[in-house]
């Protein structure tokens, strides 16, 4: 489980995160919902250990390891996958050399043998079939030339391929259509298991009419200012996070 | 300034001591030729860097050295790299081998040019500028032997490779090829140079080119002596109407390597596409510098450099287009790119345009910048540990260069050129 206690970080000298306390049990799925510019992207960076985002307090642990002194690529042996609001666009890195190396990295990391080039195609098709995404996608440069949903599918298919015990999906709906919206979070909910975690960051409560947590979050200002089930999102649908501020 | 102050001393020297014995010694047009270019080398000497063509690159490690004759018997084994393709010219220490090239079945003339220098007297010089380039005219005045080859009109003449040895002796020596090619018109060749070797050397070969009306020549080549290595090439290229000159070049391995191409479109529809990658690690220098002159109209003319640098080491990309008064609806691009891989790297980057057509379409960029924190953040981030992160970027970088190259022969060597230049620093690292 991810376990997160009185995390501060701060950007440029900025404090950002304000002591955050947060559980994630095995098995569950967790939305994080807030405005603009409550904290949202840089819990996922820190999480994800980005260069830039600097950590003044608290801890985090995944599984009881320590994960804030672990590098970006050691996290992700570890389990811990992020799915990025803005995909980067890597020209002249083929797809399928990217996610071949992605999955061979991990799987080394754990002492796994790696898989060759054909057992990973057959792989990599079979989850591309059920993203709706075609084969050629394989082929061309990583994110390149694809449209705002082909490359948040592509981040699904590297979280299908990577089999993460923990995902933290940053705005993954953004600039999704409802077709889109509808075949990431029949992704997601694929993965759901005793075995699968997720931390579902969102601005808007729609992705969570399909990917329906078990806890909602209200991050506001740096803080976590209000829990609840599922029926919390649609309280801030209805009423904004004007009146959650209000009673926090 | 003097010779001395130049550093040409040696090299004049070693001119009067042999050119009674330099091969052609007894035909008087090329013993003027010899001359002449003696006279411009004396005047001017190794350029220094107050010439505005060799601003960025200083060649007096070259002027101070002493260099010797190579003296490597026409016999003996030589370490050759593995062929390509069933015919190819070696050379060793700039003098052709027989006796390690196989020319049988090519459908044109290729030889040694000392040996058939009455047939290259009408091309020899005809397109090199010892006047305005020193180091042409130093070619000019020493050069032994070379490839003279001619392909005739219509033909096809398939895949040729051009290997050059540099054997070393143990001590400096210096040499200087001269190498001819012609295309008749409709002629057709690939031509895929190595140069590997190494020693304290100085490598200075002249190429002087001629592509005739709606032939095409492919000509890559891969620059990779020992980083004890001093090459400097010039390649003279003229394109008559509807012909096309492709040049492709890596530059990985030398300690200091000069790439200049001086290209000249001078018929209707001729095109030329010069591109390439050049790499630098610790203490080494690379410098391209293109002058491409559009001399008559419809022509069109493309470049893209990569220079990829690690360590404290230096690259330099001069690029001029001149397009003549008379080459109107010009279609002119160049795009040079740099990527530093450490804070000592340092990208000096020149292009110059001089437009004298009023209908011409002409565009020019420069980039120059680190790996991309973004990309590299992404890669870690699935798991990719950093060194391999980094390669996989660098790589990318190098390979988008390789990508409009269509030979798959060509292709395949130029990325494995890249690749072992990668695979070196990463050993290193």
């Amino acid at each position: 489980m991810l376990k997160i206690e009185g995390l501060t970080a701060e950007v440029d000298g900025k404090a950002i995160l304000k002591g955050i306390d947060l559980e994630v049990p095995k098995g569950e799925v967790h939305a994080i919902m807030g405005p603009n510019g409550s904290g949202k992207s840089t819990l996922s960076y820190v999480l994800s250990g980005r260069e830039g985002y600097e950590v003044t307090g608290g801890s985090a642990t995944f599984n009881g390891h320590d994960i804030l002194a672990m590098e970006p690529e050691e996290r992700a042996a570890a389990g811990l996958f992020l799915a990025f609001q803005y995909p980067v666009e890597l020209p002249g890195v083929g797809n399928a050399t990217f996610l071949r190396t992605a999955l061979n990295a991990q799987r080394k990391a754990r002492g796994e043998a790696e898989l060759d080039a054909m057992q990973f195609l057959k792989l990599a098709r079979e989850r591309m079939k059920a993203l709706s995404m075609s084969d050629d996608m394989l082929k061309r440069g990583v994110n390149v030339g694809f449209s705002g949903g082909e490359k948040k599918r592509n981040e699904i298919l590297q979280m299908a391929l990577l089999k993460p015990s923990i995902a933290i999906l940053d705005e993954t709906d953004s600039g999704l259509d409802i077709d889109a919206l509808r075949i990431v979070a029949d992704g997601v909910n694929a993965m759901r298991g005793p075995d699968f975690s997720a931390l579902v960051i969102t601005h808007y409560q729609r992705l969570l009419d399909y990917i329906v947590p078990d806890r909602v979050h209200v991050l506001m200002a740096g803080r976590i200012v209000k829990s609840g089930g599922p029926e919390l999102a649609k309280e801030l649908e209805a009423q904004g996070y004007g009146a959650v501020q209000a009673a926090a | 300034m003097t010779a001395a102050q130049t550093g040409a001393t040696g090299f004049l020297a070693r001119y009067e001591g042999l050119k009674d014995h330099l091969p052609g010694a007894r035909k008087p047009w090329l013993n003027q030729l010899r001359a002449d270019a003696a006279v411009h080398f004396a005047a001017r000497g190794f350029p220094t860097r107050r010439v505005e063509q060799w601003k960025y690159t200083d060649l007096a490690p070259v002027a101070q050295a002493a260099f010797a004759e190579p003296l490597t018997s026409v016999d003996g084994q030589v370490h050759l790299p593995a062929p390509l393709a069933p015919h190819r010219a070696v050379f060793v220490d700039g003098r052709f081998r027989p006796d390690l090239s196989s020319l049988d079945g090519l459908p044109f003339r290729a030889l040694g040019l000392a040996h058939d220098l009455a047939e290259a007297e009408p091309h020899l010089g005809a397109l090199a500028k010892p006047e305005s380039e020193p180091l042409a005219a130093l070619n000019t005045m020493l050069f032994e032997d070379g490839l003279f080859l001619d392909v005739p009109d219509g033909v096809d003449g398939g895949l040729l490779e051009l290997v050059s040895v540099a054997v070393d002796p143990g001590r400096p020596f210096a040499f200087h090829p001269r190498h001819l090619v012609r295309l008749g018109a409709r002629a057709r060749l690939t031509l895929i140079e190595t140069a590997t070797g190494g020693g304290h050397c100085l490598h200075n070969p002249v190429f002087e080119i001629e592509v005739a009306e709606g032939a095409s020549l492919t000509h890559g080549r891969m620059l990779q002596e020992a980083a004890t290595v001093f090459h400097l090439s010039t390649i003279y290229a003229r394109v008559a109407a509807e012909g096309t000159y492709d040049n492709f070049t890596v530059a990985a391995g030398p300690r200091l390597t000069r790439n200049e191409i001086h290209a000249a479109l001078v018929g209707p529809k001729a095109a030329c596409h010069m591109n390439g990658a050049q790499m630098a690690a610790d203490g080494q220098h690379v410098d391209t510098t293109t002058a491409l002159d559009h001399a008559a109209p419809d022509c069109a003319s493309r470049q893209t450099y990569k220079t990829v640098l690690a360590g404290r080491s230096r690259g330099v990309f001069q690029g001029r287009i001149h397009v003549h008064r008379v080459a109107q609806r010009t279609d002119g691009y160049q795009m040079n790119q740099a990527l530093l891989l450490s804070e000592e790297a340092e990208i000096d980057s020149k292009p110059q345009l001089e437009i004298y057509a009023d209908d011409v379409k002409c565009s020019h960029g420069a980039t120059v910048g680190a790996l991309d924190a973004d990309s590299l953040f992404y890669l870690r981030s699935r798991g990719i540990p950093e060194a391999q992160a980094k390669a996989m970027l660098v790589e990318a970088f190098l390979h988008e260069a390789v990508e409009t190259v269509t030979d798959e022969t060509l292709k395949g060597a130029l990325t494995r050129a890249l690749d072992a230049w990668w695979a070196r620093q990463e050993a290193a690292a």
